[in-house]
Formats: structure tokens, C-alpha cells, sequence
């Protein structure tokens, strides 16, 4: 059924009874051309555009729980590609270009919502950096523009520039990044794919892997076994343990990262707002709510929940930034699980195995690259070979020193 | 989550910072497969669901550093020694 505003008044007539499920909801078939592993944003897209751009739609994607029940729901929403390496910023940017035409795509109200994503900068030295990554942004032909103190304050006011520790010099801003709604994210791509003939079928977690001759021809699940010609797994911080499984060990780790909300407030903040001096976002809902994180806990967590220092650290830093928040309640907090690389950057490769593909390594930066980790995962999947945004993406790229080390911390997994 | 010092006693984990897996020795460098061995103690992780070996460095008390032994899916801390204790 297609959406549109002559639908709705028509179903207003009708009292809303028409109205049809948003995806189908089949029991699994024996074999499918590809399964895909993890029904989340990443899973979801990547079927959805083996369909549509590839042509393959006899595809299960399984879900252990429900669609959108582990990390697309879990994440602060914001859409980005402010980037520095050369083997992100492409990548990102695709993924941004998919967002500005997510909505018209899916014909499904995603809630994208380009309303800027400022980095604050707190020093010298900080601002040489954000020049520096901002330039490297418009060498890939995105958008960056350098603000000084002043921009910032027309744009923020509430900030507490003057503090004597971290005074604010500026921020680098990306006007087209922004946030859009995680569940319609989910839900958006889910209906597309199956609308194209994707079996997305839940409750189905899978228990080992069905080999032939080395190969990997298919899945045992707690559905019964389905088989395949190729299999993608997108699974997030269950990647290690699913690996297992095939006895495969990877450059991953899993940690809980907790994000909050606030109560609804009247509309405050403007756009996404990042802490320089510590590691801190903040955005605004739609309902009103302050949307924010901060780090990982930091040690490796399977959970889905944190402990208490990261909550008083991240409300810390909240307050350091902007103390008007300090009389404002939480309302909620929560963890997901990340699947930490060793350099912080994504791995969408083939794995040892034939006939087994990866997806994985999005630390906590995987909401943004939803559409276009799909995409590439998509293509990787039907063509055999990785798609150009992301050629370096690669699972070897640890042996063979290639690595994609954004913040330049090392191969320490809780500081990526 | 409550981590018990054996010099400081039961303290807050905010006291204490992680270091990783306690599994990882460093290999030898004059093995003829160094550049393998390194690469996994570098890189390749178990990454359990559940117990689990870890550093920990408690900065903000005795500065032992610590090994743990964790769950994962629950945070249930088993035992704390002195690293370097079972060498």
C-alpha cells in the first residue's frame, strides 16, 4: 500500500480500517539466494537494497527478538558525514546523500531532519583540527563551515561560553547533518523490503551455521534450518558470538555505550551540539526531549545496561556545557551493545569463509551509516567485490596495517 | 557495578579504569610466526559472553593493577587478585 496524503484523507472517511500491515510477517521458507543476520537498520537496509539494486528478493533477513530491538533503537539519532580519513568521509557522505532521499525512496516518513550537527572547539590546537577536518570534508565536496565565538552564540546562546576551563572558540558546523527517527528508520526500510519480496521473519535467532565442504550453505535457527547460497551477517555486538559459532575469532569487542533523554521541554536546543572538551552530544526531539550520550563505560559488556559513573560523568559534562540543563530531569537512560573495532572504523568484508559475509565494527557510529552500510553491504553480497565508498573497509586491514584510526587512539577498542 | 580491591576492599568501579583482555601475554620475538603471533595479541579477541579475564588499574585508590574475573552478560564480578599474582 502506498502512502500519501490522498490515502489518508481517504482512509480518515473509512475510520482507518483499511489500513494494512506495514511488512508481511511469513514463516521461513527451506532455501533462500541470501540470508542476512540482524534485524536492525543495517540488516534491514542491506535487503532491502539487494532488492531494489540488485535484483535478488528471494532473501530472509532473521531476527533473534523483534525488528529494531537492539541498536537502531538504542542510539542518539544523529546523522552525520564530518569525517577526516579519506577511507570514511566517502562513505559517510554516500550515506548522507541516501538519508536526503531516504523519505521519497521508502515513500515513508523517516523524520530526517537536516538541522545541523556543531562540533564545539575549545583551544588553539582544537581549532586547527576542526579547520583541518573541515577542509578535508569539502576536498570530498561536503559541507563544513568554521564559526567563531560569535556564530556560535547567535546560534546557542545557552552555552557557557566564558567558562574559565573550557572557554568556547568555535565549532565546526555541518548544516546538512541532523537526526532522524531511529524506529522509522527501522520500520521504513522493513515495509520497503518486504514489499519487494523480502521474508523478514522474527523471532528467529540463529544457533550454528550448516556446512558443506568448508562452506557455509545455510543457518540452524530456533525456526529450523534454512539454507542459502550466501550469508550475511549485520549483528552489531553479537558479531563475536555469532562468530563463534564458525569458529572464527575477530579484531572486536563488545561495550555497552548508555545514551538518556530528558522530560519535554519547550524547543531549546537548535540542532545537534558536541562537547569538545569531553565526549558529550546533545540534541532536541521532536516531543521536546533532550536527546544525549557521552562514552562507552568502557569495559566489555554483553548487558545492555551501565553503571552508574557514566551516567554522573555524562550529566557532568551536560552541565559543564550548558548549565541551564542542570535543573532538568532524566527521564530515561539505556545501553546497547557495540561492536568495537580495534581502529574504530567499520569492517564490510568477505570473512575466511566461503559463502559467509561481515558486517561489522560500527562502534557507536553506526545510526548514520545505516542506508549506505546497507548499500555496500548489498553490493558486496551480489557482486563478490566491495563497493568504491567502501574498499577500505576491509577485515585484513589489522594484519596488514591499513588501518582506519580516526581518533588515533590504537588498537584499544573502549577508547575508539 | 562493585569491584573488590584486595588492598582497598569493595570500592566503586568509577575508582578503577579497564585495561582489557588479561588473556593477552606478549609473544616472543624471535619466533619464527612473531609477525602472526603479534598480530593476534594485537587484534583478535575472544570477546566472550560471559566470564571473562580482565585488567583492571585502580587509579583511584591502592594503583594495583588488578586482574578480574567478570561476567559479561551480568556484571557479576567472581574475583579480583593482584595481576601478575599467577605468573
Amino acid at each position: 500500500m502506498r502512502y500519501s496524503l490522498l490515502r489518508l484523507v481517504a482512509q480518515a472517511f473509512k475510520g482507518h480500517r483499511g489500513w494494512t500491515p506495514a511488512w508481511r510477517d511469513p514463516a521461513p521458507k527451506p532455501s533462500y539466494d541470501v540470508i542476512v543476520i540482524g534485524g536492525g537498520g543495517h540488516g534491514l537496509a542491506t535487503a532491502y537494497y539487494l532488492a531494489k539494486n540488485h535484483g535478488i528478493r528471494n532473501v530472509a533477513l532473521l531476527e533473534k527478538s523483534y525488528i529494531g530491538s537492539g541498536n537502531a533503537g538504542r542510539n542518539t539519532t544523529i546523522i552525520r558525514s564530518n569525517y577526516l580519513l579519506p577511507g570514511n568521509e566517502p562513505f559517510y557522505e554516500h550515506s548522507m546523500k541516501l538519508w536526503e532521499g531516504l523519505e521519497q525512496d521508502l515513500n515513508y516518513n523517516a523524520m530526517v531532519s537536516q538541522r545541523g550537527v556543531l562540533n564545539l572547539f575549545h583551544s588553539d590546537a582544537q581549532r586547527d583540527a576542526a579547520a583541518r577536518r573541515g577542509n578535508a570534508m569539502r576536498l570530498c565536496g561536503v559541507d563544513a563551515e568554521l564559526l567563531l565565538t560569535d556564530d556560535v552564540r547567535r546560534m546557542a546562546p545557552f552555552l557557557d561560553f566564558d567558562n574559565a576551563r573550557f572557554p568556547i572558540h568555535g565549532g565546526l558546523l555541518q548544516r546538512r547533518g541532523g537526526t532522524a527517527r531511529h524506529d522509522a528508520v527501522v520500520w521504513g526500510f522493513a515495509r520497503a523490503a518486504s514489499d519487494l519480496g523480502v521474508d523478514i521473519i522474527q523471532d528467529c535467532e540463529v544457533t550454528g551455521f550448516i556446512r558443506q565442504a568448508g562452506r557455509v550453505v545455510g543457518v540452524e535457527t530456533s525456526r529450523g534450518e534454512i539454507r542459502a547460497q550466501k550469508v550475511g551477517m549485520a549483528v552489531a555486538g553479537s558479531t563475536s558470538r555469532l562468530a563463534n559459532l564458525v569458529d572464527l575469532k575477530l579484531p572486536i569487542e563488545s561495550h555497552v555505550l548508555q545514551a538518556f533523554v530528558s522530560e519535554a521541554i519547550k524547543p531549546l536546543i537548535p540542532g545537534v551540539i558536541t562537547f569538545g572538551a569531553g565526549h558529550f552530544y546533545i540534541s532536541q526531539s521532536d516531543k521536546g526531549s533532550l536527546v544525549f550520550g557521552g562514552d562507552l563505560d568502557g569495559y566489555n559488556s554483553y548487558a545492555q545496561r551501565g553503571n552508574l559513573p557514566t551516567v554522573e560523568h555524562v550529566a557532568e559534562e551536560g552541565v559543564a556545557i550548558m548549565p541551564l540543563i542542570g535543573r532538568v530531569r532524566m527521564l530515561r537512560s539505556w545501553g546497547g551493545v557495540m561492536d568495537m573495532s580495534m581502529d574504530g572504523s567499520p569492517i564490510i568484508d568477505h570473512t575466511p569463509i566461503e559463502g559467509l559475509y561481515l558486517n561489522t565494527g560500527w562502534c557507536y557510529g553506526g545510526f548514520k551509516a545505516t542506508p549506505a552500510s546497507g548499500w555496500c553491504f548489498a553490493h558486496l553480497l551480489a557482486r563478490d567485490e566491495p563497493h568504491e565508498v567502501a574498499r577500505a573497509y576491509k577485515l585484513d586491514r589489522f594484519a596488514t596495517g591499513h588501518l582506519i584510526d580516526e581518533k588515533g587512539q590504537g588498537a584499544m577498542p573502549n577508547l575508539h | 557495578m562493585r569491584v573488590r580491591c584486595p588492598f582497598c576492599g569493595e570500592r566503586d568501579s568509577g575508582e578503577f579504569t579497564f585495561h582489557g583482555d588479561a588473556s593477552v601475554r606478549r609473544p616472543d620475538p624471535a619466533a619464527p610466526d612473531a609477525m602472526e603471533q603479534f598480530f593476534k595479541a594485537v587484534y583478535i579477541r575472544d570477546n566472550p559472553a560471559g566470564r571473562y579475564e580482565e585488567l583492571w588499574y585502580h587509579g583511584g585508590g591502592c594503583r594495583s593493577w588488578l586482574r578480574v574475573a567478570r561476567d559479561t552478560r551480568t556484571h557479576e564480578v567472581f574475583s579480583v587478585d593482584f595481576a601478575g599474582a599467577d605468573r
